[in-house]
């Protein structure tokens, strides 16, 4: 018990430590988005209305994840809230897709004749926050599978709690990357 | 209880779990990386002692395509002194050094089985590998391998099409680095972890030893620092490989004008050295580190100071995050935004002099034991000096734009930086050799090791002070193209020379290494009568480091001639004695 609570805690902490270095890699490119953006040249442009369905997707995901735990924690099944968390997940990967969609329908260009930084910026930092996503989305889809065989009880549930401190952590971070295009 | 369980050959030495294992498998590749590093320098410096003359050597190494007749090719010297800058900052000083004994100390001092989780460890190494092949894969391409220097500035390193360095080396440079910097923060990671949870009953923080402090602070800043080289490299894959304009702007290229605009290569620079430059300290701290540890031992002496060694590493650390812009004094920046970095930067001065002054207070009427350790350790002292003086000119703006690119800035990271570090891992190497492989590494080998290389290595940098005053501009294929800088060829001779001593006389450190593993001297448990945890270890490695219980710590790690002990030391598992005060 002793051991597995020292265990517990390391893992929490590998994980803590691997989110600031997350920060870090998106502190970076977001100080190269201010510093581009303070030298000129820089279009401006509409958020697509799908970043904004993205942004409800994973605020409640957020809080289905945060009812899954206290069920859990109170020695009921998280199973379906879980999975209520995943579908929303999906779903905010499936409306980013949809929100590129449209910045390309605006005109607005990852690449090539016509491209301006300020888009490139918001295709490459998004993508990057995808791909930590879809990281996330691997992981719940483990615990979901790991709830509904039953390997959490009320005392033992550190894979929900990791995917927790992560999944909450990557709602944290679009919320941020979200409010920073928009009012930067 | 004993962890010690059978292991296969597989296990035992390649996917080892063990840290101990781990270790070696960086030092070796690590030594393996520095010798093609070393060899790549002394070809390139052919070419700038006896500018287009002919070296069967060079054809020997390079073939006809990059030494016709055995005259260094100009697009291969760039690339040569690209993969040596790459090869020793990353793979040698970093992954060598922080690799080697972050594995192999933090468990052995701390008091612990093993790291916190040997799969991530193993997977940190593997990582590594990995990077490496890569990397080497890269020095046999068609178009040669990368050749925009170590720091890949665009727009050499943004256009595929620019040189034949930019184009697929320049790829595979930035696969191998971004593997490499995976490595780095999995390894990071669970040192950080490790030495925060597992420490044994009764190492508390302040008895660390400072190898450990200097390991968790240099951990710290991986984790903080190689994430925004990360990011600093996705956005140059993105323009190379995507073509966007990060970076690019306004580019006539072979007569053809590229679609970019807007792109800023100086941001480039901003992300960049906000990693470069912790990335020094990431070298350095660890060599610090091993250097208190080897002076205060072999100095029979408690380092002098120690709350202030902790105290000068964690400031170093953290005002190795407000410098970076000392590297862009020329780029147009803002003098008063000169003006800041020049305090920032002349700040380190101080915890760096808090350093040194501890040193010589330890060594201060010391009962000096010259090991071959303890004479790297002394020779680590002074090259931080002596480069740590030329950093104060280099880091005031004023100064720095008269000497900016030229010879004095090689000399001055090479010394306080290269030197400095490598002169770490060899007192590293020579002291804890015989916890490593049980045995000892031949004495007089190591001395004579120790003074030709510190002999040499002041010879190869030391006169690049005066071609860097004399304004002979680093990077260059050759120094014969400006009639002003004829009168320097001489210096570039004995600098060439030098590195050529300096380079062979590593040959025998290696034949002791490898010599001493199979055949060198039996060590015993403690060799060198010293206080810390690994030295109660047996000498056959066991996995699990401790055959019975792990030991408690009573005292911290600096008692050694501690007036009333029986010994000149007192390990820190012995109890204190009745009426004895801690330290």
């Amino acid at each position: 018990m002793q051991l597995n609570l020292k265990k517990n805690k390391a893992s929490k902490q590998l994980l803590w430590i691997g989110i600031v270095s997350i920060v870090m890699f998106f502190g970076g490119l977001t100080s190269a988005y201010i510093v581009r953006k303070a030298e000129g040249g820089w279009l401006e442009f509409e958020m697509p209305v799908w970043f904004t369905i993205s942004t409800v997707a994973i605020v409640v995901s957020s809080a289905l994840l945060l009812f899954a735990a206290q069920n859990v924690k109170a020695g009921k099944s998280g199973t379906s809230l879980l999975l209520g968390t995943l579908l929303l997940g999906i779903l905010f990967s499936f409306s980013q897709i949809q929100g590129w969609g449209d910045l390309v329908a605006q005109g607005v260009y990852l690449t090539g004749e016509g491209s301006n930084a300020s888009g490139s910026f918001i295709y490459a930092i998004t993508l990057m926050h995808l791909l930590h996503l879809i990281g996330g989305l691997i992981a719940l889809t483990i615990t979901t599978i790991k709830s509904k065989i039953g390997k959490y009880t009320k005392d033992n549930y550190l894979g929900i709690q990791l995917v927790s401190i992560y999944w909450h952590f990557l709602g944290l971070l679009w919320l941020y990357l979200f409010l920073f295009f928009t009012y930067s | 209880m004993s962890e010690h369980h059978k292991e296969t050959f597989l296990t035992k030495y390649v996917f080892s779990l063990d840290h101990k294992m781990i270790a070696k498998q960086f030092l070796i590749t690590g030594m393996f990386m520095g010798v093609i590093g070393m060899l790549m320098s002394i070809l390139f410096r052919l070419q700038l002692s006896n500018p287009g003359e002919s070296f069967a050597v060079l054809e020997f190494f390079l073939g006809e395509k990059w030494a016709p007749g055995g005259v260094l090719d100009p697009n291969i010297y760039l690339a040569l002194v690209t993969m040596h800058g790459t090869i020793l900052i990353f793979w040698v000083l970093t992954a060598g050094l922080t690799g080697t004994f972050a594995n192999f100390l933090i468990p052995l001092q701390i008091g612990a089985r093993d790291m916190a989780s040997g799969f991530m460890n193993m997977l940190s190494y593997w990582f590594f590998f990995a990077a490496t092949i890569v990397l080497l894969y890269s020095l046999f391409v068609e178009s040669g391998p990368a050749a925009a220097g170590w720091t890949i500035y665009p727009p050499l390193s943004a256009l595929p099409q620019a040189i034949p360095g930019s184009g697929l080396g320049q790829d595979l440079w930035l696969i191998a680095i971004t593997l490499f910097v995976v490595s780095s923060l999995l390894g990071g990671l669970n040192y950080i972890v490790t030495i925060l949870n597992m420490r044994t009953k009764g190492m508390t923080m302040s008895r660390l030893p400072l190898t450990i402090w200097a390991l968790l602070i240099v951990a710290i800043l991986g984790v903080l620092s190689f994430p925004v080289l990360l990011s600093c490299a996705l956005l140059l894959i993105f323009d190379r490989s995507f073509g966007t304009s990060f970076y690019l702007s306004d580019i006539i290229i072979n007569g053809e004008a590229l679609h970019n605009t807007g792109g800023s290569p100086i941001l480039f620079e901003h992300l960049f050295w906000f990693l470069g430059h912790p990335e020094v300290y990431i070298i350095l701290l660890p060599a610090l580190g091993i250097v208190s540890e080897v002076i205060s031992v072999n100095s029979r002496k408690p380092i002098f100071g120690y709350k202030a060694m902790v105290g000068a590493l964690i400031l170093i650390a953290f005002l190795s995050f407000v410098v970076w812009g000392h590297h862009m004094f020329i780029t147009g920046m803002d003098p008063f935004l000169g003006s800041v970095f020049t305090f920032t930067t002349l700040l380190i001065a101080i915890p760096s002099a808090v350093k040194v002054f501890n040193y010589l207070a330890t060594l201060w009427r010391a009962n000096i034991r010259f090991t071959p350790a303890m004479l790297f350790a002394i020779g680590f002292v002074s090259t931080f000096i002596t480069g740590g003086l030329t950093g104060i000119i280099l880091g005031d703006s004023a100064l720095d734009i008269n000497v900016h690119d030229t010879y004095f800035v090689v000399g001055h990271f090479h010394i306080v930086m290269g030197l400095s570090a490598i002169y770490g891992m060899l007192a590293g190497v020579y002291h804890w050799f015989p916890k490593m492989y049980g045995r000892m590494m031949n004495k007089k080998l190591g001395y004579f090791h120790f003074w030709v290389t510190f002999i040499s290595a002041y010879g190869v940098f030391f006169p690049m002070h005066f071609l860097g005053l004399a304004g002979l501009p680093r990077r260059y294929y050759t120094n014969s193209a400006f009639p002003m800088f004829d009168g320097l060829s001489d210096i570039n001779e004995v600098i060439t020379f030098f590195a050529i001593i300096g380079g062979l006389v590593q040959l025998l450190f290696i034949f002791n290494f490898f010599y001493s593993i199979f055949k060198g001297t039996k060590a015993t448990e403690n060799p060198w009568g010293s206080n810390t945890l690994e030295w109660t270890t047996p000498v056959e490695r066991i996995h699990g480091n401790w055959p019975g219980e792990i030991p408690t710590v009573e005292r911290w790690a600096y008692d050694y001639s501690k007036p009333g002990a029986d010994q000149d030391f007192v390990p820190q598992n012995v109890p204190l004695k009745e009426g004895e005060t801690e330290h």
